[in-house]
Order: structure tokens, then C-alpha cells, then sequence
């Protein structure tokens, strides 16, 4: 199962190494990772979505907890939490296939940021679900290629509220 | 004006450090230099790796952080072994490192090794310094979070430049402020009460006590926590010393190279109370076939290790003292009288009587008489193989200390933690136990033993092989002997003369006891060799 961990860590260099060094060696599996500075610039944030069971779950978090630069950790549950991943997609496009993927742009909301003879290279923020939907769709036109920047995640609050 | 290196020696001062093990290197030689004119003691050892494990025992014997110093490249690459044996066993520990220039990080200059990438895993902890001025800051925090929580080694890189730069004054802090590093020490009191509730209903309870009850200055209320419930006590190999040896209601130490009761005990129990043990797989091979008919209340400052390798019923985050204290306070249950007596019948049943070979020592029998002739409070040392096996199961303690590398497993550990120890307690009979394989891995330290007149005892049981390994190659190698041949052993009379320092060697346990009441009565370092049958097992 996939979960979505949200980690608080001071803002110093060597940070990042001793959490990301912390996979590897615990022998966790992370899917992405994102880093990105908080509203206090002496924090910053990284959102991890790792694969695992309960148990590896519990683990990672208390390992975590471990690293003295890491300030709070907190995994979130299920329909608690907004995510969303940038993505940058380089499709071949010569001059015939333009409209189409022009056309599918505007139907999943990518914006075309680019734009050559033989590609159009679309931007495109939004949850994994719709991401893997948008490259289905354009995967027969030929995907050149692909960067994605790896999960961010912010709590809810209608959904606390409700609660 | 200040310099770095003087900063560096003014906060060991500060943090109250006598004495450093260590080695001396370009880089680090600033913040030798200062050492020099301080009252602070400056140990020379003979590889780093040793600094370490001296810092090790000296941490272990004072329950105080132990110091080490190296140079950069390999001088702070030897130290990562005794580093990560101080880690396993969570031992308090600073690691000091000189490092190249600043300006020349990441060049590959000469003797340059990035140690604080190297030391991840195995600290708690680590700092390159890249500011003088955030040496006092820095030198808190890193002795602060060496002996808090989960004690652990914590490692600080200083470029030379740093050391070298200067700052207007030198001002220590007060108070560390690390927002993400708060351990919590007290248990919280509803699962003390569960725990509580819970014991009541146990009829075959057994405590489990680990390292960190030591580690947690937590003996004597265990001992009182056992004695007021008749709850009986296995030990992991780091918990030996937590129970009087001969305390009716301690059973062993568990695991793979444990006693058969105490095993059979946390077997055939209905409620464990683990006592700052992490349950290593050398202790508990098979934890999920406890879980299913047991009851495990797990006591850690370190919430990690709940749960980590068996499943617990009762998490209770705390340090061991004050978790005990609490649960002192509240208990009212004794454990029947039924489930102690079947235990003292597995002891009966399950002694063994070990096997003897005729023109050697038996070193079991050895070690346990040895036990006798040693002073009260005293410190042995063991090292890593058979021999430790013989020590964990043999030596009959009752204030006494165990030391070994019990996480780790280091080879080599014990003559270098055995100085660290005597320097730390200079008035109790130290001794060092060791094969002949470990002490080939660390008996260059017999210089640093006679340098200081150290009154280090080292007793060598000398079987001419890797005995560990040599007895499981008969288990599961078909005696093939693959590199476990220590022929042309060399003669340890002639390499502790080397030294100056006096020795004997011994063939059969009469002579032995005798050699060792001579060895103990002087007040010299000793090296002890016993000759030991090469097939004598070590259970």
C-alpha cells in the first residue's frame, strides 16, 4: 500500500542526505521524494510516498523520528490530505498532430510551455491519477520525456473540520 | 582573540573531559597543540580504530561520554569500526576528526575523506563544522545528545581552517535547543497501568534485561522490581551484570549462545517484560513463536526498537529508572511459586558439565573460578568469539562489570576497552579475555598499555584457531577448516617481553588459578596465555 508521509526537518545542508541515506539502509521503498522550504525559512518540508505494509509504515516514521534534524513526522490518512505532482512531458509533434495534442491538453488542463517543429512540451500539476490518465492519452503520439518533481501534500482541512 | 582549536579544548572542559584516546594527524594538530598545555589527559594509541573502543570502555566503566580524536582521511576512516561498535551497543561517545581546509572539501586532497558521509549509519549524530564561531553551539549539542535518550556515538568534523580561524570571545552555552530532539524519559502512565493490570493476571512472567537497564543506571531497581514480585530474570548479552549471577531468581543470558533454561523460561512464559533489550536475533532467534501464546510489555527509551523485532502488546517509551520507579510504585503481584521452582529444575536439568581436555585449560571453569579471585566492582572485559561465550556464560558477577561488543561483534575490542576502563576506574582489577585471533587484532596496544603502566590483565586463551567460526565449520562445513588456522601462533611470552610486560602461560586449570592469583595480586600489567584445546566448544 502507498502512503504519504510529511516530514518536517530543519532547513541545513547535510539534512536531506541523512533522510534520504535512511531508505537505503532501513531497506525502505520510497516512490518519490520532494523537498521545498516552509512559511519559516529555517524549516522546510519533504513529502515522501513509500510503498509497505503497517509495520514498515510504523517503522520508517519512528526511524525518522530518530534523525535530531527532523522536527515531526506524520503520515496521513486516506482523504485527509490534497496531493499533487508537477510533471513537464515532451511529446513528438510534428505539424499534423498538433491540434490533437493540443486537444488533449485543454481537456486534462496541461499548459503548453513549449512548442518546436517536431515537440510540444506540456506542463502539467495535478494528482497521479490524472497524470497516468494524460499520459495514456498521449502515449501514442510518442513520449519523448517525462520529469516529474515527486508528490507534495497538505492536510485537508474541510475534511478535518468534518471530523 | 580566540582560535578554534582553543574553543575546541575550552568546551571539552566545559563538558567536564578528562582524558581523550586518540591519534595525531596535520589537520588535527591545532587542537592537540592546545590540548597539550590543559590538564586534560591526552592518550596515544596505537590505531585509531583502538582510540575508539578505549573511549568505548572508559564510557562504560564512568557512565560518562568517552572521548576519541583522529586525524582526516584514514586516521577518521579507522575509526569508523569502533564508532559503529559503540553505535550497536549505545555507548555515549564523541568522535573528534581534523579535516582538510574548507576551500579544499570535495577536491580529494591529500588525506581527505568525507567521514561524516562515511559515519551515516552509524551515529547518532554527526557535524562537519564550516564556522568557528558554531563550535561552542555545536560541541553542546553533540555531548548533549551523545549521553541523552539512547546514548550513541555523535561525530564532529573539523576542517582545519575552523580550527585555526579565531572569533572574538569564547562563549559556551547553557542550554541546547534542538526542536526535534526531545526523548521522553517519563513512561506514560496509562500503559504503566495496563502493564500493571496486565501482570496481574500472569502466572509464568520472566523479565527480559537488556544493556540499556545499565546503560539507564537501572540495576539496583530491577533487582528490587524482581525481588518484590518473584518475577525471575534472563539477560541478553548486554544485560549481563543486571542481576547478581547468583541470585536464585536469575535464570541466564538467552539466545543462540545462552543458557538452555533461560530459554526454555522466555519460551514457556505468559507475559515478558522487556527491559531495555532490543531483542537482537542473537537473543531471540524466533520471536513470532513467542508472540502467539505471551504477553510482551517492551520498555525502550527508543520507540524505534518497540516493535521493531517482535510484536508488543504494551509499548512503554521511557527510561528504564524512572519507568521502574513507576512501576514500583504501583505494583502489588507476586509471581507463584511453581513457575520459580520449574525454572530452578530447568537449571538443574539443563547444567552442563563441560568437557575436559588433558594437558589444557578449560576455560569455563576457569573463568567462573577466576570470578572468585577478583575483586568486588570489578570490570572484565571480554572479547569476540568463543571466548566470549565462555565469559558471557561463566563469569559470576554480582557489582561486577561485563563489557563486550555485543551488537557489533568487533574482534579486537576487548584489550583496547579494557584500557579505556582502567583509566576510567583505576582502582578495580580490570581484565581483558580474548582469543588468540583477537588479541593478533589488537595487541599493538600492549605498547599503549606499557607507555602508561597500565594495569591492564590480559588473559589469552590461546586454541591456535578462529574458534568461532572453526566450530561452525564442524557443524556445517564438514570440518573443512577454511582460513581458520592460526598455526605458527606466535609466542605471546616473547611479543608481552617485547614490551616489558611480564606474562605466563598455562596448560591445565590448576595452573591457571595459580598464574592468576600471582597476575592479580601484582599490580603490573599481565598477559596471561592459556593454552585451550582447539575442539572445546563453546557452549
Amino acid at each position: 500500500m502507498k502512503y504519504t508521509l510529511s516530514v518536517l526537518v530543519e532547513n541545513h545542508p547535510g539534512v536531506l542526505s541523512k533522510v534520504s541515506g535512511l531508505f537505503s539502509r532501513r531497506g525502505f521503498n520510497i516512490d518519490s521524494l520532494a523537498v521545498g522550504i516552509t512559511e519559516d525559512s529555517n524549516i522546510s518540508r519533504i513529502t515522501i510516498v513509500a510503498d509497505g505494509d503497517e509495520y514498515v509504515i510504523e517503522q520508517l516514521e519512528k526511524q525518522l523520528n530518530k534523525v535530531i534534524p527532523v522536527i515531526k513526522v506524520r503520515t496521513f490518512a486516506q482523504d485527509e490530505f490534497i496531493s499533487c505532482e508537477l510533471s513537464l512531458i515532451k511529446v513528438a509533434c510534428p505539424a499534423r498532430q498538433r491540434l490533437d495534442i493540443m486537444k488533449i491538453a485543454e481537456l486534462m488542463q496541461a499548459r503548453i510551455v513549449d512548442v518546436s517543429v517536431n515537440t510540444m512540451t506540456l506542463q502539467f500539476a495535478d494528482t497521479i491519477d490524472r497524470f497516468e490518465t494524460l499520459i495514456d492519452l498521449l502515449k501514442p503520439y510518442g513520449i519523448r520525456e517525462i520529469v516529474r518533481t515527486g508528490t507534495v501534500a497538505i492536510e485537508k482541512d474541510s475534511a478535518v473540520s468534518r471530523k | 582573540m580566540i582560535s578554534g582549536a582553543e574553543i575546541m579544548v575550552k568546551c571539552l572542559q566545559e563538558e567536564g573531559v578528562e582524558i581523550v584516546f586518540g591519534y595525531p594527524g596535520a589537520v588535527i594538530c591545532p587542537f592537540f597543540d592546545y590540548l597539550y598545555r590543559t590538564d586534560i589527559k591526552a592518550i596515544l594509541v596505537r590505531q585509531e580504530q583502538n582510540a575508539a573502543h578505549a573511549a568505548s570502555g572508559y564510557a562504560r566503566a564512568l557512565s560518562k561520554v568517552g572521548v576519541c580524536v583522529a586525524t582526516s582521511g584514514p586516521g577518521a576512516l579507522n575509526l569508523i569500526t569502533g564508532i559503529a561498535t559503540a553505535y550497536m551497543d549505545s555507548i555515549p561517545m564523541v568522535a573528534i576528526t581534523g579535516q582538510v581546509k574548507s576551500d579544499q572539501l570535495g577536491r580529494d586532497v591529500f588525506q581527505e575523506a568525507d567521514i561524516t558521509g562515511a559515519c551515516e549509519s552509524f551515529v547518532k549524530h554527526s557535524y562537519l563544522v564550516k564556522d568557528t564561531a558554531e563550535l561552542p553551539r555545536i560541541f553542546k549539542e553533540a555531548f548533549h545528545i551523545a549521553s541523552t535518550g539512547r546514548p550513541g556515538p555523535v561525530l564532529i568534523d573539523v576542517p582545519v581552517d575552523i580550527q585555526q580561524g579565531t572569533v572574538e570571545e569564547f562563549v559556551y552555552p547553557e542550554k541546547v535547543n534542538i526542536i526535534g530532539y526531545k526523548p521522553s524519559v517519563q513512561g506514560h502512565p496509562m500503559q504503566v497501568k495496563r502493564a500493571l493490570e496486565r501482570l496481574k493476571d500472569a502466572r509464568r512472567p520472566i523479565i527480559c534485561a537488556g544493556g540499556g537497564v545499565l546503560t539507564s543506571g537501572a540495576k539496583l531497581r530491577l533487582r528490587e522490581f524482581s525481588k518484590r514480585t518473584n518475577i525471575p530474570v534472563v539477560s541478553t548479552m548486554m544485560g549481563i551484570g543486571v542481576m547478581p549471577s547468583q541470585d536464585p531468581l536469575y535464570v541466564g543470558m538467552i539466545g543462540s549462545h545462552g543458557i538452555q533454561a533461560a530459554n526454555r523460561a522466555i519460551h514457556d512464559s505468559d507475559l515478558i517484560i522487556l527491559c531495555g533489550a532490543r531483542v537482537g536475533d542473537r537473543a531471540v532467534s524466533a520471536p513470532d513463536q513467542i508472540i502467539d501464546h505471551t504477553t510482551v510489555i517492551h520498555i525502550d527509551i527508543d520507540p524505534a526498537e518497540i516493535g521493531k523485532n517482535m510484536k508488543t502488546n504494551i509499548p512503554i517509551v521511557g527510561d528504564m529508572k524512572n519507568v521502574l520507579n513507576q512501576l514500583l510504585k504501583g505494583v502489588d503481584y507476586t509471581a507463584p511459586e511453581e513457575w520459580t521452582q520449574q525454572i530452578a529444575q530447568w537449571k538443574r536439568d539443563f547444567a552442563r558439565i563441560p568437557a575436559k581436555f588433558e594437558g589444557y585449560v578449560e576455560p569455563k571453569s576457569f573463568l567462573e573460578k577466576l570470578s572468585s579471585m577478583l575483586r568486588p566492582k570489578s570490570i572484565l572485559v571480554a572479547d569476540v568469539g568463543q571466548n566470549q561465550i565462555w565469559c558471557a556464560n561463566s563469569y559470576r558477577l554480582s557489582d561486577g562489570r561485563f563489557f563486550t561488543s555485543g551488537g557489533m561483534g568487533t574482534m579486537g575490542y576487548s584489550v583496547p576497552a579494557a584500557i579505556g576502563a582502567k583509566f576510567a576506574r583505576p582502582g578495580r582489577d580490570v581484565v581483558a579475555v580474548c582469543g588468540d585471533g583477537a588479541f593478533q587484532m589488537s595487541m599493538n596496544e600492549l605498547a599503549t598499555i606499557a607507555q602508561n603502566g597500565l594495569n591492564v590483565k590480559i588473559i589469552v586463551m590461546r586454541n591456535t584457531v578462529l574458534g568461532m567460526v572453526h566450530e561452525l565449520q564442524d557443524l556445517f562445513y564438514e570440518s573443512r577448516y577454511a582460513v581458520t588456522e592460526l598455526d605458527d601462533t606466535p609466542d605471546f611470552r616473547q611479543i608481552a617481553g617485547a614490551y616489558g610486560i611480564e606474562s605466563a602461560l598455562v596448560s591445565d586449570n590448576e595452573e591457571a588459578e595459580k598464574a592468576a592469583a600471582a597476575m592479580l595480586k601484582s599490580d603490573k600489567p599481565f598477559v596471561l596465555v592459556c593454552n585451550v584445546h582447539p575442539n572445546t566448544s563453546s557452549r
